[in-house]
């Protein structure tokens, strides 16, 4: 198998890591900022793994390898944890706006009745 | 000659992936755009001899975080319809 | 900060954040590029004492016994998770609409058996080839998931008990280990010399099953319990 060559994968990693910032802080919805994570780890991963297939010798760094296996496992029980947050976040914020609504609905339907279409 | 065009291919097709699952319209399409990312980046993984790492991304990495995302995908999609449908209950 | 909310960041905070990712991006590049373009790293050391670590594949050496005190805590950490997962959800039964679809229940059949027969060889052969509990982990964690989503795994409702001793016997087991070495030679997670893959197989054989649960319970996104509890 033809060698890789690690600065391609670098180059790759920091790019995925760049594009996953700018996602976290520029999209609104929140399973995309999950994904953002994710891709930022995803671009860490490689720059790992990268720098681990420089040895000079046949097998590469098994260190990182290792830590990147530990960084995967830990990545999904944050997304996991993430979504379950994102999940009750949004009961919430739905309980507080049926609060509001209920308490100047009567007031809203007033108003509503006269512009009735 | 090959291999670097394959590595320039494979992680071309990553980004390209990564960048349309974060930045793109559709939410459902961009979930599985994540996954089919992340099944490339387990091929990545076979590049640079990371075998371990590549079984552990291609099983857990890309799938059951995909298949995560699906579930809360679904489950907001679903709640949405439920309120929709209260709303207009409520007016009707 | 729901599906629609706050649509607008104002067009001079997306140019911001972009320029912001380039100026990462090229720190990031210059960073990595500027360094040694060979570099041998841990390789050394982890390959030279690989014979006393009871293992042969390296991966498995570092994860489980030259930093085995950071997989210890990953596994802390999976099971931190669930427990966050499960006090802030229920979980949503059923979890999936496949119950009842004819080809479900032949797919199981050979699903399941497959998906543990091939976590337990990944867990065998992690030693000495690629593999290991958290390959073999997430193959069970795939036949939980197919479990879920085919109405077969409701019995889980009932048997919380069970399935909250699976979940921790991994950190159990593994605190458990490192204080078996410590009595036994004096520093914790220090395996009795020439019995290193014996501790390693039987750690790894705990954790396994934590794994998969745990990846399952995930899916699952919250607590399994009863209506009433």
């Amino acid at each position: 198998m033809p060698e890789a060559s690690p600065t391609l994968y670098l180059l790759a990693g920091a790019l995925l890591f760049a594009i996953g910032f700018h996602s976290l802080l520029v999209q609104p919805h929140v399973l995309r900022r999950v994904m953002a994570l994710n891709v930022m780890g995803v671009g860490v991963f490689l720059l790992f793994a990268a720098l681990a297939a420089r040895t000079r010798g046949e097998t590469p760094d098994p260190v990182p390898h290792a830590m990147v296996l530990t960084g995967i496992v830990v990545s999904v029980c944050a997304t996991g944890l993430a979504l379950a947050l994102a999940h009750r976040l949004e009961a919430a914020e739905e309980e507080e706006r049926e609060d509001e609504s209920a308490g100047d609905g009567r007031q809203a339907r007033a108003e509503h009745e006269e512009t009735d279409r | 000659m090959i291999g670097p065009l394959v590595d320039l291919l494979l992680l071309l097709l990553i980004v390209l992936l990564a960048w349309r699952a974060l930045n793109g319209r559709d939410l459902l399409r961009g979930v599985i755009e994540f996954i089919a990312m992340g099944l490339l980046v387990a091929v990545a993984w076979v590049r640079l001899r990371a075998l371990d790492i590549a079984l552990a991304e291609a099983a857990v990495g890309s799938g059951l975080t995909g298949a995560l995302l699906l579930s809360a995908l679904h489950r907001m999609r679903r709640r949405e319809v439920r309120r929709r449908d209260r709303t207009d209950g409520g007016e009707g | 900060m729901t599906a629609r909310a706050d649509r607008g960041h104002g067009r001079a905070s997306r140019v911001a954040v972009g320029a912001l990712a380039l100026g990462l991006l090229a720190a990031l590049s210059w960073a990595v590029l500027s360094l040694p373009g060979s570099f041998d790293g841990l390789t050394g050391p982890a390959l030279g004492r690989l014979s006393e670590s009871g293992v042969t594949n390296p991966v498995t050496a570092v994860l489980l016994n030259y930093r085995a005190y950071d997989t210890l805590l990953e596994l802390a950490v999976l099971l931190l998770a669930i427990a966050g997962v499960w006090a802030l959800r229920r979980g949503d039964w059923p979890a999936g609409d496949l119950h009842g679809r004819p080809l479900v229940i032949s797919l199981l059949r050979i699903a399941l058996p497959l998906l543990t027969l091939t976590a337990g060889y990944l867990l065998w052969i992690g030693a000495f080839a690629p593999g290991g509990a958290f390959q073999g982990g997430a193959m069970l964690g795939a036949a939980a998931l197919l479990a879920l989503l085919s109405g077969r795994a409701v019995c889980a409702r009932r048997h919380t008990g069970a399935l909250r001793a699976g979940l921790v016997l991994g950190v159990l087991v593994f605190a458990g280990a490192a204080g078996g070495a410590a009595a036994l030679t004096g520093e914790i997670l220090r395996y009795p010399p020439g019995d290193a893959d014996v501790w390693i197989l039987g750690i790894e054989a705990a954790a396994i099953v934590s794994i998969g649960l745990t990846l399952g319970a995930l899916y699952l996104g919250g607590r399994p319990g009863d209506r009433h509890a």
